[in-house]
């Protein structure tokens, strides 16, 4: 459904006596999604997770300029042909009602969305009476201000407004952060309905926890791009390609808790080799003079020369 | 210690209550969890010991002395959101500087590169100035850390890396520190001993991550 090869995004700032400089936040960054299938995007802040949400939904700043590819169903996604699917054949589950209009009752706002996908108003009012009914939101949500709602209606409000516009592909941008095990369940399991509609579903999270509990695959970002593509099933399995993939995995509380020392480097200082390479435990001569190709490595894929061994 | 007596909170005598006879105590250099369903106002619970809201009923104490309204807070708070809790305006080092700035072995612990201290907050990233947020905290005048959800918003790894760094801390200076979070393995794996606001009492007390 969507292929996405080789992305870069460069953002070109001018500092000071109208010197441009180049920024190159994402580079060379894969990510494949099917119909029916969640894909959780894993990676701390500044991996370039939130980018690549903005690059499929046409929606980067001005001054960004993107290379690669992203096909939809086949077809390139121009920024013309993003702006046409946003919010109708591709969707956005946003972060916080914060994106939602404050001043607008939640229900008009969900209606307006099936509206924009080109239902009739009285079968958006349907539509919005069904979705809030499927969600367990009580008929007088639907007259609630943003506001006005709690932080587990919130989350369904916003599940509501990607489900009525229909869309083939859904995102979702970090989703459950701070909330409480019941909620970060309950949203999940919604991201695992729309998939078994035969939706793809993007679950963009920095909380690996989270993500395996409902991914097919995880796609690991690091440094602006893809340092692993497993299967869901890799991470207790044992079946980790790549050494940061691998790191942060012990490191979650109810591993080992063990970090690896160091942080990711910044756009402005990127090695020329293995963008791993100042932290990686496996490091050797050969990861330092360029990049590492993503390459298949027991029916994943891993961006590390060492990730057979 | 750091002790809240009989706290009651609501913010306007018409409205309910939020923070409804809670009494807690926190012993320096211990690290106690806080867990509670949604709605039990634990955030609320971490601003009145912090001394961001004045409770409507009960006290909050350090070693017997009330909080000082003037001076340097005791207890310090981080949140999930450090976008809320600095200065815009100011630039990084400006924000550290600002009353007992942190030194620098710190600022390494916490992964603080030195290029972020000459830049704004906008310039950084939610993790980034979360780390600049937990700096500010960790100086001599701070007695008691109260860290809601503080991690809430970081990869598992820097998780990891930044409790490893306050722990640190807060051990070799027998800072209390108070956890409050969703996350149980967290909670689990931190803390010395667990409250639970559900079952109104100190229902469990478990070893620290490192012993188990
Ligand atoms: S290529 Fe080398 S430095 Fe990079 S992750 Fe693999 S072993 Fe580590």
């Amino acid at each position: 459904m969507l292929s996405v090869s080789n992305l870069s995004v460069t953002f070109s700032q001018y500092e000071k006596g109208l010197r441009r400089k180049q920024l190159t936040v994402i580079t060379d960054l894969d990510l494949e999604v099917q119909a029916g299938e969640v894909v959780a995007v894993v990676g701390a802040s500044g991996s370039g997770k939130s980018l690549l949400a903005h690059a499929i939904l046409g929606i980067l700043p001005e001054n960004a300029a993107v290379g690669g590819t992203m096909l939809f169903h086949g077809q390139p996604l121009t920024p013309e042909r993003c702006q046409q699917l946003r919010g109708k054949a591709i969707a956005l589950v946003p972060q916080s009602v914060g994106y939602l209009d404050p001043l607008m009752r939640v229900g008009q706002q969900v209606q307006r969305v099936a509206q924009l996908n080109g239902l009739s108003k009285p079968a958006a009012r349907t539509a919005v009476k069904q979705t809030f009914q499927r969600y367990d939101l009580p008929p007088q949500a639907d007259r609630c201000y943003p506001f006005q709602v709690s932080g587990g209606m919130a989350r369904r409000v916003l599940v509501s407004t990607a489900v009525v516009s229909q869309a083939d592909l859904v995102i979702a941008d970090e989703p459950t952060p701070g909330l409480h095990p019941d909620v970060v369940t309950e949203t999940l399991n919604h991201l695992r309905e729309l998939a078994q509609e035969g939706r793809g579903v993007i679950l963009i999270t920095h909380d690996i926890g989270a993500a395996l509990l409902v991914a097919d695959r995880v796609a690991v970002f690091y440094a602006g791009t893809t340092a692993e593509i497993a299967s869901a099933q890799d991470f207790a399995s044992g079946n980790l390609r790549h050494p940061y993939t691998q790191a942060l995995w012990r490191s979650l509380p109810q591993n080992d808790f063990v970090p690896v020392p160091g942080t990711q480097p910044s756009p402005e200082a990127l090695p020329v080799g293995c963008l791993f390479s100042d932290r990686c435990p496996w490091v050797t001569e050969a990861c330092l003079p360029e990049r590492p190709a993503l390459r298949a490595v027991r029916r994943g894929l891993v961006r590390c020369i060492h990730a057979d061994r | 210690m750091l002790t809240g007596e009989g706290l009651w909170f609501r913010y306007a005598p018409q409205l309910p209550w939020v923070i409804q006879a809670q009494t807690l105590a926190v012993e320096p250099g211990e690290v106690v969890g806080l867990m509670a369903p949604s709605g039990f106002g634990k955030t609320t619970l971490a601003k009145l010991l912090a001394g961001y809201l004045a409770p409507t009923k009960g006290r909050v104490s350090v070693d017997s002395q009330p909080l000082p309204r003037r001076r340097y807070c005791p207890v310090q708070l981080v949140f999930q959101n450090p976008e809320l809790a600095v200065n815009p305006r100011w630039r990084i080092d400006q924000i550290l500087r600002e009353g007992h700035p942190p030194q620098m072995h710190q600022l390494d612990a916490l992964g603080i590169h030195s290029g972020w201290l000459t830049r704004y907050p906008h310039e950084l990233s939610g993790g980034e100035l979360q780390r600049i947020a937990i700096a500010r905290t960790l100086n001599s005048q701070t007695r008691y850390l109260i860290a809601d959800e503080m991690t809430a918003m970081l990869d598992a790894n820097t998780q990891a890396l930044i409790w490893q760094a306050v722990l640190d801390y807060t051990r070799a200076h027998q800072i209390g520190v108070l956890v409050v979070s969703h996350d149980w393995p967290l909670v689990r794996r931190l803390c010395d001993r667990i409250l639970d606001l559900a079952a109104d009492q100190d229902h469990c007390t478990l070893v620290s991550g490192v012993a188990e």
